[in-house]
Parts: structure tokens; sequence; C-alpha cells
């Protein structure tokens, strides 16, 4: 059975009197433990893809079923218990919380997302922080670390979660290239160590070919499908 | 909840001198309430604490109709054996609440020191009942008072301090006082100035005193008649009540005519203090609003900030999954601590300032009253509402900003540079 599946999904934005497509009759099926990018230039709908598979965001047509479970039709209040508990982000910008130090930063969806007991929570969170390289810098704030290492701390709270699927818009656009290929390579081992299925935005092309499945992106269409053969 | 309180200290620090001058801006609103609350209301207590123990009593009973033609001190509106019998009965009921009571004899003389004569209000009383029901009175004379159960003995007068200057009369010398009687006549009596009082903010501040005896044989009343009551309470604070109770008991008491026989008075219904008194609560009032605008406006200020600053951080947490609820919660926290800091430091404060004062002994004249040492305190209670008062408005205010937090989407929150 398919983790995420679109059938027939658009989505149409009004700016002012015009109504802008998005999406045009989306039809996706990704399976679980898979790591698939979705790439295209700016504006071809991959982060509107993204927020849609996310419970972020909801279609203006067609269905999203996520872990079976059919998202669309979510109150917003069921949209973030269901993020919550089976889905991680990674963001462009990192956006980890200034306030909190890296280890903070992975407790918060423990805390204030799961609510899980203080001892499991610190032994998941080293354990992440582990796996990542960053238990070292467990205390040091946000502004205190390189891009990559903000990414990786972004990784780790992700995981933490144990979610079935992790959602990253593009989540090498603000890192060197060393760090960017770093970043991917982490995650793709988080995949294989966690079975975790991680769907990721991308423009940059040497970034995509590290995918197993890559949906190429035109103008809200899928127009391509490619499956790597690593 | 402690984590939610973490994040929000937290990110009260983030912008420090923001939050200072929000803070600083609450405490001195805290500070100057608490310091006009404590100067004012420790005024207010005090000049009412000395007219009610050293003249009027908590309440006062008269027969009906005397209050209103108080200024002619009348002698044909006195209460008589029957009536002084029904009130002691009342009194005896009622001694749980009444600690003490005084009768009276008010009325108007002529004061002759053989060479001038002048007009006097004077006030004739059994010593012993009127120091139990006004013990404050014997600050008020001048000079060492022996005896206070015996401050007025018979063949002696109290002169008001005016009168003793304006007709240089000294404790020792002799006077005459010539009153009309009930009935019309007039008679003399003389007696001895013992002491001099100073003067008080009101009716009676400035009567002088003999022992009901002597008024009773100038004013040739030979029944056992009075025209005031003054009654001391065991608790003022009761004053609403007791007064509920007593109009009780008197309202039963009916002339021929089916009218009352008495009347009941506040101290408040009788002393011009009283608008000044509510002048005072009615500025402590509109300090509180100041602060209620102070609170308000920075804390509103302050938190609508902070959510159009923290667009993009809202989106992430609600993004992870973070409930609405609980995003309403982490901004609210951020008004609260703010709110619960800052009330915190400007009671220290405002308490400190107001011990401050204390120790710089200030004094003030109020009227004819001169030199009054100015004791300043303040409830715990006041303390408590000042700060729920902060507490609750912090609150308040910050729920705008936060429920606009909750509700946005996290799509669009991202999307926010």
């Amino acid at each position: 059975m398919s983790l995420v599946e679109l059938k027939h999904v658009t989505k149409n934005y009004q700016m002012g009197e015009m109504s802008v497509r998005a999406l045009k009759n989306i039809e996706i099926e990704i399976d679980e433990q898979s790591f698939v990018s979705f790439v295209g230039p700016s504006g071809s709908g991959k982060t509107t893809l993204l927020n849609l598979i996310g419970c972020l965001d909801k279609p203006s047509s067609g269905e999203v079923f996520v872990n079976g479970k059919q998202v669309n039709n979510f109150s917003n209040k069921e949209s973030a218990l269901f993020r919550g508990q089976h889905l991680g982000f990674i963001f462009q910008n990192f956006n980890l919380l200034p306030v909190l130090s890296a280890y903070e930063n992975v407790e918060y969806p423990l805390i204030m997302v799961q609510n899980i007991p203080a001892k499991k929570r610190k032994e998941r969170i080293m354990h992440y922080l582990e796996a990542v390289g960053m238990a070292d810098q467990k205390d040091k704030y946000p502004s205190q670390l390189s891009g990559g290492q903000k990414q990786r701390v972004a990784v780790s709270r992700a995981l933490v979660t144990d979610p079935k699927l992790v959602l990253a818009d593009e989540p090498t656009a603000n890192l060197d290239h060393v760090s960017a290929f770093k970043v991917i390579e982490l995650m793709r081992q988080m995949q294989h160590d966690f079975k975790t299925t991680f769907i990721f935005s991308t423009h940059d092309p040497k970034i995509v070919k590290e995918a197993e499945i890559i949906y190429t992106l035109e103008d809200g269409e899928i127009v391509d499908k490619e499956i790597a053969t690593l | 909840m402690k984590n939610i309180f973490k994040i929000a200290i937290r990110n009260l620090l983030r912008y420090k001198r923001r939050t200072l001058m929000t803070s600083l801006l609450i405490i001195f609103g805290v500070v100057l309430v608490i310091v006009f609350s404590g100067v004012s209301v420790s005024f207010k207590s005090m000049m009412i604490g000395s007219i009610t123990d050293s003249m009027l009593g908590h309440l006062q009973i008269h027969k009906k109709g005397y209050v209103s033609s108080i200024d002619n001190l009348p002698l044909h509106l006195n209460i008589d054996e029957k009536g002084i019998k029904q009130l002691d009965k009342i009194f005896e009921k009622h001694s749980d609440v009444i600690e003490a009571y005084s009768y009276r004899i008010k009325f108007g003389a002529m004061l002759s020191n053989f060479m001038e004569t002048t007009n006097i209000r004077l006030t004739a009383v059994q010593p012993q009942m009127e120091n139990a029901a006004c013990p404050r009175l014997v600050e008020r004379i001048l000079g060492k008072v022996q005896d206070p159960g015996k401050f007025i003995e018979q063949g002696k007068i109290i002169i008001p301090e005016n009168l003793s200057k304006g007709l240089k009369l000294k404790p020792g010398d002799e006077i005459v006082l010539v009153a009309n009687n009930k009935d019309g006549s007039v008679n003399g009596l003389t007696l001895t100035v013992s002491h001099i009082i100073e003067g008080l903010l009101g009716p009676s501040g400035r009567d002088g005193f003999i022992h009901i005896d002597d008024a009773k044989i100038l004013l040739r009343i030979y029944d056992n008649e009075i025209n005031e009551v003054a009654i001391r309470l065991k608790n003022p604070d009761k004053l609403g009540s007791v007064n509920m109770i007593l109009a009780d008991e008197l309202s039963q008491f009916k002339n021929q005519q089916n009218n009352p026989v008495f009347e009941l008075h506040t101290w408040a219904d009788l002393s011009p203090f009283a608008t000044i008194a509510s002048i005072v609560d009615l500025l402590i009032i509109t300090v509180k609003i100041v602060l209620i605008a102070i609170v308000l406006i920075s804390i509103l200020n302050i938190m609508m900030m902070s959510v159009y600053e923290r667009v993009s951080e809202i989106g992430t947490i609600s993004a992870i999954g973070t409930l609405p609820s609980k995003v309403l919660w982490l901004f609210m926290a951020e008004g609260f601590s703010l709110g619960i800091i800052s009330t915190i430091i400007g009671n220290v404060i405002g308490v400190l300032a107001l011990l401050l004062i204390n120790i710089a002994n200030i004094h003030f004249s109020f009227g004819r009253m001169k030199n009054i040492l100015l004791e300043i305190s303040i409830s715990s209670s006041e303390l408590i509402s000042v700060s729920l008062i902060v507490i609750i408005i912090a609150v308040i205010s910050s729920l705008q900003p936060a429920l606009k937090a909750s509700k946005m989407k996290p799509v669009d929150a991202l999307r926010h540079i």
C-alpha cells in the first residue's frame, strides 16, 4: 500500500480577480521507505505539492491520502494532530527556534506535540542528535551554529517523533555544495536507518541525482517520473 | 506548562531593551498606584479615625428632625427618659458589635470672660462614657489630662482653642455661661476653664465641653434628657451592616402620628470630610484606570510586535504539529510573565517607597488640624488588588495578539519572510 497517494489533485490560488492554477490534475503514489525528489523551476508547484502532502494546505479539488488517511478534509486541529504524529518537516531556512538550544529544538516536538515523558525524551533526543553528529553541539543556540549544523539539527528534529514521512522543501538551498551533499547523505542514511520516507524538493540537478524517484514538475504538472538505478 | 513559560521568558529576554522599557512602564504604574493609594488611603483613614474617634463616633442617634436643624442646636428635640431606656436595651442587645456609646446634650450658649462675650457651641457629656465612645478626644486636649475617664469635671469647662485665643482665656480662668433654657428663660453658670481643646474639621469640631450635670443645671433639665448619642463600633469596617441593624431596631419606635421617633446617621452623613473621602476614592480609581491603560497599551503593543516579528516561527511550530491552543498559550504566557514580573518588582519598589516616606516623618496640616504626622501603610488586600489588575489586564491585552498567532495558517506563516 502506498504511503502517499494523490488523486486528480488541483490547486488554484486566487490572485485578486484572477485564478492561478498552481497544480493540475496531479496523480502520485509514493511507497513507504522511498527517497523521492520533486524537481522543477521556481513556480512549477513543488512547494505547493509538498504543502498538500504535509497537510499544511488543502487542494481545490481531488483527494490526498497519507498513511491510509484522507487528509484533504481534515480540520485545522486534525491536520495539526496528524502532522505532529506522522510527519516531519525540514525547511529551506532551517527554521530552528532561536531561543532554544539545539537539544531543546529537538526536544520541542516531543514536549509540545507528543508529550513524551522526560526520561524517554532524553534518550530519544540524544539518539537522533548522535545520529546526525550533533550530540557534542547540543547546548549551542542556532546563532552559534553553521548552516549545515543547523540543518542537521533540523533533520534531527524532524525525525525525533518517529514520523512515517519527512517532507523537506529545498533543504539544501541555503547551504554550500559540501554541506548540501552532507545533508542529503544524512537524509539518505536516516531513510535507511529508520525506515523513513523522505520527499524533498530541489532545483539543484546534482542533488536530484541522489533521489530514488524523481518527479519533474513544470507549470503545475508532473511531466516526468524517473526511477534511478542505484 | 513549565516549558511554555520557559519559552515565554526566553522570548521576552530575546528583545531585552523592549521588554525592559515595557516592564519599567508597568513598574512605574504599579509604584504610582501603591504610593498614591498608600498615602491617600492612610490620610483618609487617619482623618476619618480622627473625626470618629475624637468627635462624632461611628454612628449617631438623635430624635427625628434634630439633624436637619442641628445648626440651631435645638433643645425641644431631646430624647427623654423613656427613649434613653429604649436605646439602652438596643445597645445591650447588640453589645457584640457596639463597643461604647455616649449620651450628650448639645446646646449653644454665650460665654463671657467678664469683659467680652461671645457665642459658643457646647457638648455636655458624662466623661467616662464619652472617653469610651471617643477615646481620642483627650488627645485633642492641650496639656496633660490626668485621668482620661474624668477629662471634664463638674464646675469645669474645656474651651476651644480659637475662643481661648480670642478671649485670652487660659486654664484656671473663670467664665460665665449664659444659655436659653427649653422653656425660653435664660440661666447662667460660672465655670472654671480646665483645658483648651484644639479644633477639628466639621460640625462640633470646635465645640467646648462641660459635664452633663452642669448642662442640666444651666438648662434647667430636671429629668434624664439628652439630644445626641455617639456610638463607637467594635469593628468600624462593619459600619454598613450595623447601621442597617440599628436602623431596623429603631424603626419600631413610632410616635403618636406613627412617625419614627429616632433618626440614625453614620459619621459620613454628618461630616463634610465624607465628600473629601469620596474624592480621594475617586482619585484612587482614576490612578488605577491610568495603570490599566499603561498595562493594556504597553503589553498589547509589545505582543503585537512580537507576533508580527515571529510569523515565520509561528508557521514552523504550527507545521511541526503544535496545536493552535498551544500557540495561543505560548503568547498568553509571554504577556502574563511580563505582567507578573513587573507587578512583583513594582510591589517591592512601591512598598519600599512607602517605607522611605514613613522614615522621612512627613508632617502636614489639614484645616485647623496642624502638624499631623503622616503614617502611611497599605493593606495587603490593596497590594493584591493592584497585582490582580496588572495580571488580568496583561492577560487580556495578550489575548488579541495570541489569538491572531493561533489562527495563522501554517502555510501562509511559513511563506512570511
